[in-house]
């Protein structure tokens, strides 16, 4: 075992894991935070996406030991997140969820591509989704989910 | 899904990291894991210990030397994606980075984990073998681009090295690039890519992509656009190219090589 120290949605934990144990399995299992879901396990779906020193990683494919000494934010940790705010009502009023496997990841994933483009049309998102499986297939919704919430952010903060 | 039982050590510094690697042959360098971590898991590669080497203040290094961009094998593609470092290689570099898996993938990935790997759908051993790069193994062994990569996950790094950094020699502005890649899916591995990089008073270099042994240079291809060959004898030259370059392709493939490479050379031709 490894003793971690980590800056868990904003609180200063140390946690002693294995060296094989993934983010993902750290965040479920051993600090009981299941909104982090797992899909594939092996990268493909982004539905374990959380945030790394602030940018989106897989937790299925990054080793609990790589985030010592390092911030790390689950949907948990989003919930009074400005730009979070809007995407749920978002996701909400455009029917982006279905079963809601995917949604940790789609929402931590839009929220990302809102910080990095303002205005995103849908060619873009759709591009930046590309990475988010959702296997409801519900991606109409989505997509325009997020445009909304950009056109939102965009409407209070004028360039 | 996680890999089996491993032994872990983040060593300081990038000596520390080769004397790590030298007490425990079994070990293997770790930097951005976004391969090595799903072949561990999926059990398509196994090793007892890892050795991080991700956050090595000497691998995070980027610097001009004269003509010559040095990047450290750290880099995160997303940071050459941002222009967090300087492109060489007149806004080549940013558009391959972008292009590679995921943002999510790309946040961790590194330019030098992808080289040291050569999957031979990878891109950057594509966009470095044409622009004449060169890899720097740590005590400064130097091995050109074309010799590094050897083929599908085969390079000149012996058991216990480290890939320290690439070396990029400017573009200059009347240098011109062209990038083509075929994907079923964006982000998914290419069924095909090609970089094609032209450097004034020199003949083109023509890299072809995710053959089944990877990166290969196409000096047929860049002999036709050096003669001025028409449009039928270019065309020609490309199938011909290709065929020779992937043996193993079946004719879809061989039909979306030769697609690809007609775009990469048709954008480095574009004024």
């Amino acid at each position: 075992m490894t003793t971690i120290a980590v800056t868990l949605n904003g609180r200063s934990r140390s946690h002693a894991v294995e060296p094989r144990e993934t983010l993902a399995g750290f965040l479920r299992d051993g600090c009981n935070l299941t909104g982090t879901h797992l899909g594939c396990e092996h990268g493909a779906c982004g539905a374990c996406t959380v945030l790394l020193d602030g940018a989106p990683v897989r937790s299925c494919i990054v080793l609990a030991v790589a985030a010592d000494g390092r911030s790390v934010e689950s949907i948990e940790g989003l919930r009074d997140d400005p730009i979070m705010v809007l995407l749920r009502t978002a996701f909400h009023e455009a029917h982006a969820l279905q079963c809601g496997f995917c949604t940790p990841g789609m929402l931590i994933t839009a929220r990302d591509i809102l910080r990095r483009h303002r205005l995103p049309d849908e060619a873009l998102i759709r591009r930046e989704l590309a990475g988010q499986i959702c296997r409801c297939t519900g991606y109409v919704g989505i997509v325009e989910a997020i445009r909304r919430a950009g056109a939102e952010l965009a409407a209070a903060q004028p360039a | 899904m996680r890999p089996p039982p491993l032994a872990y050590r983040r060593p300081a510094t990038l000596d520390a990291a080769l004397q790590a690697l030298r007490e425990d042959e079994a070990a293997t360098p770790i930097a951005g894991g976004q391969s090595l971590v799903v072949m561990l898991s999926l059990r398509v590669a196994a090793t007892q210990s890892l050795v991080d080497i991700a956050r090595l203040p000497e691998l995070a290094q980027v610097e001009w030397r004269g003509e010559v961009l040095r990047i450290g094998a750290a880099t995160r593609h997303a940071m050459i994606e941002d222009g967090l470092v300087p492109d060489p290689a007149q806004g080549l570099l940013a558009r391959v980075a972008g292009g590679i898996a995921y943002r999510a993938v790309r946040n961790m990935g590194t330019i030098g984990g992808s080289l040291a790997l050569a999957d031979p759908a990878a891109d950057w051993p594509v966009c470095l073998m044409a622009l004449d790069a060169t890899a720097v193994i740590a005590g400064e062994r130097r091995v050109a681009m074309g010799d590094f990569i050897q083929g599908a996950y085969a390079t000149a790094l012996a058991p216990g090295e480290i890939l320290e950094a690439i070396e990029i020699p400017l573009l200059p502005a009347e240098g011109r690039w062209g990038f083509a890649k075929l994907a079923r899916k964006q982000g998914a591995f290419s069924d095909s890519l090609c970089v094609a990089v032209s450097r004034p008073g020199r003949p083109p270099r023509v890299v072809l992509g995710a053959t089944g042994s990877g990166a290969r240079l196409l000096p047929e291809v860049a002999a036709a656009l050096s003669d001025a060959a028409d449009a039928a004898s270019l065309t020609a030259a490309i199938a011909q190219a290709v065929a020779a370059a992937d043996p193993g392709a079946d004719s879809y493939r061989l039909r979306c090589h030769a697609a690809i490479v007609a775009r990469a050379v048709a954008q480095m031709r574009q004024p």
